[in-house]
């Protein structure tokens, strides 16, 4: 397994008829193999840049990524991708969209077969690989977008705002899938999120975001992703560490958000 | 009117009475078929109520003789009346014309039907209905062909790249407002009369609608289905082939029905090119001889063949494209 090593990342958008708008400033970190790291912050601090940046989409202005020995320089299947919604190909069925990595590399069709049945499985899908995308509800979706991705084993799965889309029970047996995943797999995992109850109880490590630049304000590390995967996911929630964590976490987005409201008033 | 009487003439549907707003309800709008039946029988009763009024003189029938040519003093009667539309006064008087032919004639449903067995059969000199269809059809085809041959791959490497697109815009949105007929004259010096000219003219029809459709449907594609693409390891060929060419399947569907639609239409036009056989020279060399029944058949079987093209391409969309509209 590789770590994760994110130095001194600066982030310049140029735009067309205006000023540059500096979405990430000097955003250096480690993450070790098989940590889950959650990302949180106020809307416009970077986070989906600091992803795609990870997941080789956009190239940073400075800085560098390093997976294991190799230097991220573009999209690669060592790092798996799961989008908020939209990117599942309507045009093909469940079984195809999980199959497609395997495709894409000339796997061997009978093993392939195998092992979108066996993902199907894990992610609660069984028995739905003939169906149609338009047909699932959006829970399932991500289900497959997460089988897909896991599908080409990929040493670091990177997911912005997976769950945003969804409602509070769907979202929290998805919760508890990822923790899951992650405890079977050992991958490491690099979250996206606008919810701090997300953040924390699904983060093994957490960034607080700043914006304006973009810059990691707090970097935590968590105990209840791991105590997650014994507790009651509702009894944990509700002890006393994780709501004064909650509170302390938002107390700090409030002042945040506050400062961008003065800043623009 | 009583609110529950179950009409023939209202929505069968149980579930849509229940609703107290009905105007403005748009979506809700459907065509009732009872009423399409309806109109189609008021509109041959008309055609059977005028045609009584105004008679079709049975020497003009196709069906008096397959053989028109042979028929010496038809034939005579018939190029009188084509001379008489353009000679001198002296030549041809009004009363020859009317003589003949009412300016009103219009063969009756039973003068239609009979033209259409014999144009079955026999067929217009010695060419049968089905045969001129065949061929418009397969002119058509091959023209359509063509046009998405070319069409569709230029659209795409538009919808692909700036360069590209720079390159092609200038020259599509100069060609494509150009009706096809108004380029035929060309066409034929280039080409020659007959089928090299007219599948041409149909590419020229088809093309542009392609480009375009091609063009749209590249530029529907969400970049994160693109993104996905690339993490699971598919290189740029696989995206295209895999993603954006999938992707843009509705949008090139539309385009291939609109320009089916089109092309179909500009056949006649086409055919004019003096090909022997085909539905259009078929209506053009019969209007000559005042074959009004031939004229009125060969153009029911176009309207009719474009319907039922056009359904096919639905019922094959459904098939191919069932997530069209969905999610
Ligand atoms: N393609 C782009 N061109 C110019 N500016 C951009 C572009 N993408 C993002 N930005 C800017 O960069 C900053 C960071 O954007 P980013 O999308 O990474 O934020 P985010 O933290 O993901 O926000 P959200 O929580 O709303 O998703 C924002 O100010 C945004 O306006
Ligand atoms: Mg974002």
């Amino acid at each position: 397994m590789k770590d994760l090593k994110v130095a001194g990342i600066d982030m310049v958008y140029a735009v067309p008829k205006g000023s540059p708008v500096h979405a990430l400033s000097d955003v250096s970190f480690d993450l070790e193999a098989g940590r889950l790291l959650t990302l949180l912050g106020p809307s416009g601090c970077g986070k989906t840049t600091l992803l795609n940046i990870l997941a080789g989409f956009l190239a940073p202005t400075g800085g560098t990524v390093t997976l294991g020995d190799d230097l991220i320089t573009g999209p690669g299947q060592e790092r798996g991708m799961v989008f908020q919604q939209g990117a599942l190909f309507e045009w093909l069925n469940v079984e195809q969209n999980v199959a497609f990595g395997p495709k894409m590399n000339g796997a061997d069709k009978a093993e392939t077969k195998e092992k979108v049945e066996d993902l199907l499985r894990t992610v609660g899908l069984q028995g739905f690989g003939d169906k149609r995308i338009y047909e699932l509800s959006g829970g399932m979706q991500q289900r497959v977008a997460l089988a897909r991705c896991l599908a080409n084993d990929p040493d670091v799965i990177l997911m912005d705002e997976p769950l945003g889309a969804l409602d509070a029970l769907t979202r929290e047996k998805m919760q508890g899938l990822i923790l899951d995943l992650w405890k079977d797999t050992g991958k490491t995992i690099v979250l996206v999120t606008h919810s701090v109850e997300e953040a924390l109880y699904l983060g093994d490590r957490l960034f607080v975001m700043a914006p304006r630049p973009g810059r990691i304000e707090r970097d935590y590390e968590l105990p209840f992703a791991r105590t997650g995967l014994e507790v009651e996911p509702r009894a944990l929630k509700a002890s006393p560490e994780f709501i004064d964590k909650r509170e302390e976490i938002l107390s700090l987005i409030w002042e945040m958000e506050e400062e961008i409201m003065g800043h623009e008033g | 009117m009583s609110e529950n009487g179950s009409s023939l003439f209202r929505r069968a549907t149980g579930q849509n009475d229940r609703k107290t707003v009905t105007f403005g309800d748009a979506a809700a709008v459907q065509s009732l078929p009872l009423w399409s039946a309806l109109s189609l029988a008021a509109l041959v009763l008309f055609w059977w109520a005028a045609t009584r009024t105004w008679g079709f003189p049975a020497e003009f029938r196709a069906a008096t003789k397959a053989d028109f040519a042979a028929n010496g003093e038809r034939f005579t009667q018939a190029k009188m009346l084509v001379q008489c539309n353009g000679a001198p006064a002296d030549v041809c008087d009004e009363s020859m014309y009317t003589q003949w032919l009412s300016p009103r004639s219009f063969p009756s449903p039973p003068d239609t039907w009979s033209g259409f067995k014999m144009l079955w059969t026999d067929g217009y000199k010695g060419v049968t209905l089905l045969t001129h269809a065949g061929t418009s059809l397969w002119r058509v085809l091959r023209g359509m062909f063509w046009g998405c041959l070319i069409g569709i791959p230029v659209g795409m490497a538009m919808g692909l790249s700036s360069r590209l697109r720079g390159i092609f815009d200038t020259i599509v949105e100069l060609f494509r407002p150009i009706p096809p007929l108004a380029i035929l004259p060309l066409f034929i010096i280039w080409f020659g009369l007959g089928d090299p000219s007219s599948v041409k003219l149909l590419i020229f029809a088809s093309v542009w609608i392609m480009i375009i459709a091609a063009r749209a449907g590249v530029r529907t594609v969400n970049l994160s289905k693109v993104r996905a693409a690339y993490s699971l390891g598919a290189s740029k060929w696989q995206v295209l082939r895999r993603v954006i060419l999938p992707n843009a399947l509705p949008e090139l569907f539309t385009g291939i029905r609109v320009a089916l639609g089109v092309s179909w239409g500009t056949l006649v036009a086409a055919e004019l090119t003096g090909t022997g056989v085909g539905l259009g020279t078929m209506i053009f060399q019969a209007k000559n001889f005042f074959l009004l029944d031939v004229v009125v058949v060969g153009t029911a079987t176009i309207a009719i063949i474009g319907v039922l093209m056009d359904m096919l391409m639905r019922i094959v969309e459904a098939r191919l494209i069932p997530w069209r509209g969905k999610g």
